[in-house]
This record gives structure tokens, C-alpha cells and sequence, in this order.
């Protein structure tokens, strides 16, 4: 195994206590009272701090530390939660982020900073604002360090010299704890420090030299004007607090949860447990032929660790679509302050599992589809107030697994696609003839055509160059369609649907001739028996009536050509998409089978019938079938030998 | 006569020598680039991919993956081979389209890895063979026979290239 970068590993973390972060402030600008999620907040904030200045990642600790100080003080009830002060730590956070990176231009903090104080302070209806910004008059510092600080490599020396860098001050040292000599350990630190600053030294300026150690310490700092006895509680920066305690232990649970693997090295030991597997299947052939009564049990046992061990690995790549939806409620927040509308994002079936490769390409073109029904499809407030319909604009975005495929709808309630805005502009750009007819579908089309969204405007949330056009592009690559509808004044949807690549599906396994083949048992309606004297009367027309409806049936055999006798008693199996449905004429129905989705070769992207192969328990090879297209070739037949009958009678 | 220049697509070392893999297919000796070979395997359960061109008509699990089983005889004028003939399998591994894929040569018998002298290969004649001229780089002359060193990699960017038109 190579030699893991620690840094490297903080930076993931990192990013991920920043998701957490984002999406609880995000919450929190919902319930600003919410005393969990501005635990919480702190909490991230505080683990932050803390293995940034271990990794070396000091500016980051020291911007951190800030912001944490601001939430420690409105768990405290020193402050209240402000939708400003949410989106100045929302911000602050994508300063952590660039932090993180390492791109971080210093003026850019301290506007936040800035901005942070003030927010702090303008909450504050208490004069605690004050002793923040002021600091002017000096101040009164007092602090002990625990006793084991120096065993734990804390030099107190060297933190008087910072503080003495920071202006002219006074230090005395109290020695009355001290015990006697004979009970005293070298190693430990028993004195305290008091230290007065004369000038102008800022509070963060103080409580930044103690950054490393301030968990742990005991100290008050309190402004020299100020009289000495008015120490207020704000001021005082307490002790470990539970939370800060409980903390280190939250995060090794965390740690417990999840472990990061590289995607390679899930599909190397996919492969390796899809050899063992055959490996095993051979074993147990042998076994079963001339093997004695132990190592046949030997074997049995092997298969059904096998067995699991390939259920576990298959579901390992999967992640929820909830790690994706999750990076869009920030997108929606910034559009609705971007744009001035009021959006809420509703988010629907998060827990649909895809593959994370999916999820990854699928970010870029939903980005693009929010993004333009949250700017094009929203009205303002006022029109929509107008229009009778609820002032804030609704964005629904939701994922559901239907047979191989994982569908996902962008739906708004604005103002729907205005078709002939698209029809004159489609004429301007001369992708279609002045006056083509066009179905609806076509003419809703012509949105994802090259060329069209003319008006291309960059904002900082466009800015990443993705037109419609690529939009659909990347959904193409992925195999997958773009629908859209729309409904004036009632708002569009589109639907995505994705094939599940290396997903599993539940499949139905049948036989036709020799082959096996694999239907996606969601896209299964019934399965029926085709009798004999159906089968000879259905010659002439490749037709079965199914509860009073004609549907059109496929003779697998024929289709494939196996060259084989039908089976006496052959199977239908009768599979929809939607609305359309047709038959499929097997040989054998062997059941259900676990399906790990293998793509086909580029050799065989021709062959349309099917969307992909599969690996069986015996290590055979089955292909799976592509329904829509097998519909597709159904209905067309049918059409097509209606036409001709027609045509004959 | 043009004196024949060595085919320009054969990697030859800087001794003018390339380690091949000969194999039997019918009645013929191949060779391609040891390079190429990922494995030899003996003849697995093989899938058929109805609608697929002959030249690939098979699936096999190669190791968890599945990958195409090519049978090159139909490129080569031979009869195709049955599922009952004696096979090897020789896995390599091309650059096909976008990336690299792995595709078995259905071979009759795997003969041996020789190395090949840039001076023994002529280019393929204007006349006289029996199959497509571009599906060959180049004859060695080895004893008694001849060695075909076919190109390969234009045969399955081809078939690649004809399956990607095909669906668009």
C-alpha cells in the first residue's frame, strides 16, 4: 500500500466538516433558534480549528478560531443567532475552503472578519459588543496553563514573548500555587501570569496567541477601563466546556463510520471477488462429483461465504443521491439572494442509491437545470403575488429508482417555457425553418439544441461555461434521456433518466435457446404461460389479448436467432415502459437474479437490444436486456405488420 | 519492384526486433506483439451477443469482467470457428475508441513468444492473398512458412467505429 499524505487526508476532512457546516448554518438561517444546530456549528468549527493548526494549516486555524469564538458566544447566549451573522459565517466558510487549498488571499478574511465582528456586535444588546471592538484603553490579562502543559509540549516562555510582541506590557508571574519543593515535579507548571497591555492591542490579537492551548487553560481577559471587578462572564473565556470535552470523542465515532477507499481499488477487489466466486463454483462442481462428505461441507460453507461476500461488494459503490441533492440547497440559497426571489428547494428521495461515478457527472448539468429554473422559470415575488400563486417560488427536485434506471425531475411552479419565445428564437438561430411544424416534445427540445441559449450570461453561479447543450450531452454520455413538459403559468418539469451503470438491479433470469438473459425485474408487469394453441393461433399475428388488450409479443428466439426448438411450454413476459408494454417470449423463466450492471464493450454498441452484461453465480455470462428498445422494436413490428395487412386486405 | 520498406505501425526495438506471440488460427501462423498480451487462457463458457458482428459474436468473464471474445477467421477467409473446436484464448489489451479494453483472440493453438527480425518482414503483396490487404501489416518468412503479422488494433477500431455509427 502506498504511503498515505496526511495533509492530503486533512483536506478531505476538512471539506467535509465544511459541507457539515454549510448545510447546518443553512438549517440554522431557517430556525435561528435552534440551540442543536449552533452546537453543532461550533462543534465542526472547533474541530476545525484544531487539526487545521495539527496539520500546519495555521491561518486556517487562526481565521477558524474567530468564527468559532462567535459561535461559542451565541451557544453562550451572549448573542443571538442573526440571519447576517449565517451568511457572514457562510461566507467565511468558502474563505475556509480556499484556506484549505491554500488560495486564500489575506484581505479577503479580514473583510469577513470585518463583517463577522460587526454582525456580533449588532446583535448584541448587551454592551458585550463592546470589550470586542474596543481594547483601545488596554487590557487586563490573567492565565494559568494546566499543569501537565509543558509535559504536553506547551513552552510558556514562548508565549510571553508573543504576547510582548504585541505591545508594551507588564508581565508578573503568581507563584502562589506552587506547592512546597518536595512535592514539586519539574515537569509541571504551576505558575500563573498576570499581564497588563497599555496600548492598543485588539482581543483577537490575545486570544490568537493562546489558540493552540486555550481549550485546556484557564484565563480572563478583561479591557483596563473597565473596572476590575466588572468582569462580565462574556469576558471570560471559560474552562473546557462539555462540549469542547465530548468533542475529540465525536470525532473518532466519525471515523468509525466511514472509511475512505478509492473507486479503483473497489472495482480490483469487485473483480476479485467475482473470480473467487467462479473459483468456488468450480470447487463445488468437483465436490459434488467425487468429493467425500467433508469436503463437500467444506465447499457448501465456501459458497455461502462467496455469496455474501458478493452481495456486500456489490453495494459498496452505491452512494445516496442525498450527497448530491445536499450540494444544491446552497446554490438555491445564494440564487434566491442573487436573484431577490424567495426559493425553497424541496428535495425528494434521497436516499436512491446510484452509482457514485453517476452522482459525480450528474452534479454539472443539475446545477445548470436549477440554475435555470430558479432565474428563467421563477417570477419575482411580486408576479407571482400577482398570478395568485404563493410568494415564494417552489423548486422540487426528487430521484426514484423505475427498472434499470434512476429518474430524476427538476420541477418549478413559475411561469413554465414560453413556446413561441423558443420557436422565434429557434428561427433567429436557423435551427429551424420560419413556420416547421413541430410536435410539442420537438419544439421543447429545441432548448438542449447547440446554439440556442444565446443570451449567455455569466454570473458567478454560470460561470462554469455549461450550456444546455451540454447539459444534454452529459446526460447522453451517461446513456441517460432528457424530457421536459410545461404548463404556462404553472412551471416545467424535466426529467432525467439515467441507466443505473454498475448499479445492481433485481432481475428476472431467463433462458431462450441456450442463452440466459437478465430482464430488470421493475420493468417486469406479469409473466404467463403461452399455451399451445395460443402460440399456433398467434402465428399470423404476433398478438395476445391480456385482460381485454391487445399486446404485441416478441419472440426472443426468433429475434436472436438461436436455432433452437421452442420448449413445449413457453413463457410471457410481459415488461412496460410507462405506458407501452409488450411481451416477451422465453424459453424459461429461472428466477430472480442479483444484478451487477458490467457496460457493454464498444465493440458492441450496435447491438441495441441489450444495456449491458452480467457476471452469474457459476461465472457465466448473461446479457441484460434493454427494454425500452425491445419495446420500441415491439410496437414498431406491430405497426409495421398492421400497415401491411392493411395494405394486403 | 519497389524495395518492400518495413511496415511503419510495427513497434520494432532498437535492434530492429519485436517479441511476438505466435499463434495458429485454421491452417495459418500469426503473430502480434507480446506487449498486447495480457493472458493465455484456456478455452471458457462463452456468451453469445445475438446481433453482434461475427468478428465479435461472443461475451466471456475474464476475471469478473466481461469482456468481447473476438474469433478473427472470418477476417482471414477461414470458416468460423464452432463452439466444439479445441480454443485458447489470448486476452490483450487494445486501445479501442475512448480508452483501453480488454478483448480475447480465440486462437486454435498457441504456438510460442519468438522474436521477429525487422529484415525477415515484407510488406503484404499487391496480389495473390486471400484476404483484405489492410487487415495485414506485414509476412514473415520463417522455415518452411509464413508467419501473418495482422493489424489488429484497425481491426477492432473499425468494428468500434462501425458499432458507434450504427446506434447514432
Amino acid at each position: 500500500m502506498s504511503a498515505v499524505d496526511p495533509v492530503a487526508i486533512f483536506r478531505v476532512e476538512a471539506g467535509e466538516l465544511l459541507d457539515q457546516v454549510e448545510q447546518d448554518l443553512l438549517d440554522l438561517g431557517h430556525r435561528l433558534t435552534d440551540a442543536a444546530l449552533v452546537d453543532a456549528v461550533f462543534r465542526s468549527l472547533h474541530t476545525l480549528k484544531g487539526s487545521g493548526a495539527m496539520f500546519g494549516f495555521d491561518a486556517l486555524a487562526a481565521f477558524t478560531h474567530h468564527c468559532e469564538t462567535a459561535f461559542d458566544r451565541v451557544r453562550k447566549g451572549l448573542a443571538p443567532a442573526t440571519a447576517e451573522l449565517v451568511a457572514v459565517i457562510l461566507s467565511a466558510q468558502d474563505h475556509m475552503r480556499a484556506l484549505v487549498d491554500g488560495d486564500a488571499p489575506r484581505a479577503d478574511g479580514d473583510a469577513i472578519l470585518a463583517r463577522l465582528e460587526a454582525a456580533i456586535a449588532d446583535g448584541a444588546d448587551l454592551p458585550v459588543g463592546a470589550p470586542v471592538v474596543a481594547g483601545g484603553g488596554g487590557w487586563r490579562l490573567s492565565f494559568a496553563l494546566p499543569v501537565d502543559a509543558m509535559a504536553n509540549g506547551t513552552n510558556p516562555l514562548m508565549l510571553l514573548d508573543e504576547l510582548r510582541e504585541l505591545g508594551p506590557c507588564t508581565i508578573v508571574a503568581r507563584t502562589d500555587t506552587i506547592p512546597p519543593l518536595d512535592d514539586l515535579t519539574p515537569t509541571d507548571c504551576h505558575i500563573g501570569w498576570d499581564v497588563t497591555f497599555a496600548g492598543a492591542v485588539t482581543r483577537e490579537a490575545i486570544e490568537d496567541v493562546f489558540i493552540f492551548v486555550m481549550d485546556d487553560m484557564e484565563m480572563t481577559l478583561a479591557p483596563l477601563d473597565a473596572a476590575a471587578d466588572e468582569v462580565t462572564p462574556d469576558v471570560d473565556l471559560p474552562p473546557v466546556t462539555d462540549v469542547a470535552r465530548a468533542d475529540p470523542v465525536s470525532v473518532a465515532a466519525k471515523a468509525g463510520e466511514s472509511v475512505r477507499v478509492p473507486a479503483e481499488r473497489l472495482d480490483t477487489l469487485m473483480d476479485r471477488v467475482g473470480e473467487l466466486v467462479i473459483a468456488q463454483s468450480r470447487l463445488s462442481q468437483l465436490a459434488g462429483q467425487d468429493g467425500g462428505l467433508a469436503l463437500r461441507s467444506v465447499s457448501e460453507e465456501i459458497e455461502r461465504l462467496a455469496g455474501e461476500l458478493r452481495d456486500t461488494m456489490m453495494v459498496l459503490r452505491m452512494v445516496p443521491v442525498a450527497t448530491l441533492f445536499g450540494r444544491f440547497r446552497r446554490l438555491v440559497h445564494d440564487l434566491a439572494r442573487d436573484t431577490g426571489k424567495a426559493i425553497e428547494l424541496v428535495t425528494e428521495g434521497e436516499t436512491t442509491e446510484v452509482d457514485k461515478t453517476v452522482v459525480e457527472r450528474l452534479f454539472d448539468p443539475l446545477v445548470h437545470l436549477i440554475r435555470n429554473s430558479c432565474d428563467h422559470g421563477l417570477e419575482t415575488a411580486d408576479q407571482r403575488l400577482a398570478a395568485g400563486k404563493p410568494e415564494a417560488g417552489m423548486v422540487r427536485l426528487s430521484a426514484h429508482q423505475a427498472g434499470g434506471e434512476v429518474v430524476i425531475t427538476i420541477r418549478d411552479d413559475g411561469r413554465g417555457i414560453d413556446r413561441t419565445r423558443v420557436r422565434a428564437k429557434a428561427e433567429a438561430n436557423g435551427l429551424i425553418e420560419p413556420g416547421a411544424v413541430l410536435g410539442d416534445q420537438e419544439l421543447l427540445q429545441l432548448i438542449f439544441a447547440p446554439g440556442f441559449s444565446t443570451a449567455a450570461q455569466v454570473t458567478n453561479l454560470s460561470g462554469r461555461g455549461v450550456g444546455m447543450d451540454v447539459v444534454k450531452r452529459t446526460i447522453e454520455s451517461l446513456r441517460g434521456t432528457i424530457d421536459v413538459a410545461s404548463i404556462d403559468g404553472e412551471g416545467s418539469t424535466i426529467t432525467l433518466r439515467i441507466p443505473l451503470t454498475l448499479a445492481i438491479i433485481e432481475g428476472l433470469l431467463v433462458r431462450v435457446g441456450e442463452g440466459r438473459y437478465v430482464v430488470p425485474l421493475a420493468s417486469v408487469e406479469e409473466c404467463l404461460e403461452l399455451s399451445l394453441e395460443e402460440d399456433l393461433r398467434s402465428r399470423a399475428r404476433s398478438l395476445i389479448t391480456l385482460r381485454d388488450q391487445l399486446v404485441p409479443f416478441l419472440r426472443l428466439r426468433d429475434l436472436f436467432a438461436t436455432g433452437t426448438r421452442p420448449d413445449p411450454w413457453q413463457k410471457i413476459v410481459v415488461v412496460s415502459t410507462g405506458a407501452e408494454r409488450v411481451g416477451l417470449v422465453v424459453d424459461q423463466i429461472i428466477g430472480n437474479h442479483q444484478t451487477v450492471i458490467k457496460a457493454m464493450s464498444p465493440l458492441h454498441r450496435d447491438v441495441a437490444s441489450f444495456s449491458g452484461a452480467t457476471i452469474m453465480g457459476d461465472g457465466g455470462v448473461a446479457l441484460i436486456l434493454d427494454i425500452a428498445q425491445l419495446v420500441a422494436t415491439g410496437q414498431s413490428r406491430d405497426q409495421s405488420r398492421e400497415e401491411r395487412l392493411r395494405a394486403a386486405g | 519492384m519497389t524495395h518492400p520498406s518495413s511496415p511503419s505501425s510495427i513497434a520494432w526495438n532498437a535492434d530492429g526486433e519485436l517479441q511476438a506471440l505466435t499463434f495458429v488460427m485454421g491452417t495459418e501462423t500469426f503473430a502480434i506483439e507480446a506487449e498486447f498480451v495480457h493472458e493465455i487462457l484456456d478455452l471458457l463458457p462463452t456468451t453469445v451477443v445475438p446481433g453482434a458482428d461475427p468478428l465479435v459474436g461472443h461475451l466471456i468473464n475474464f476475471r469478473g469482467r466481461v469482456i468481447p471474445l473476438a474469433d478473427l477467421k472470418p477476417a482471414f477467409a477461414m470458416e468460423a470457428a464452432t463452439d466444439t473446436s479445441p480454443s485458447r484464448i489470448i486476452v490483450v489489451e487494445l486501445s479501442i475508441g475512448d480508452g483501453n479494453h480488454y478483448v480475447g483472440l480465440r486462437a486454435d493453438a498457441v504456438d510460442e513468444v519468438a522474436t521477429i527480425h525487422v529484415d525477415t518482414v515484407e510488406p503484404p503483396p499487391q496480389i495473390g492473398m486471400r484476404w483484405p490487404r489492410d487487415h495485414v501489416r506485414g509476412l514473415v518468412r520463417r522455415g518452411d512458412g509464413i508467419v501473418v503479422i495482422p493489424d489488429i488494433a484497425i481491426l477492432f477500431e473499425r468494428l468500434a467505429t462501425r458499432a458507434g455509427r450504427s446506434v447514432h
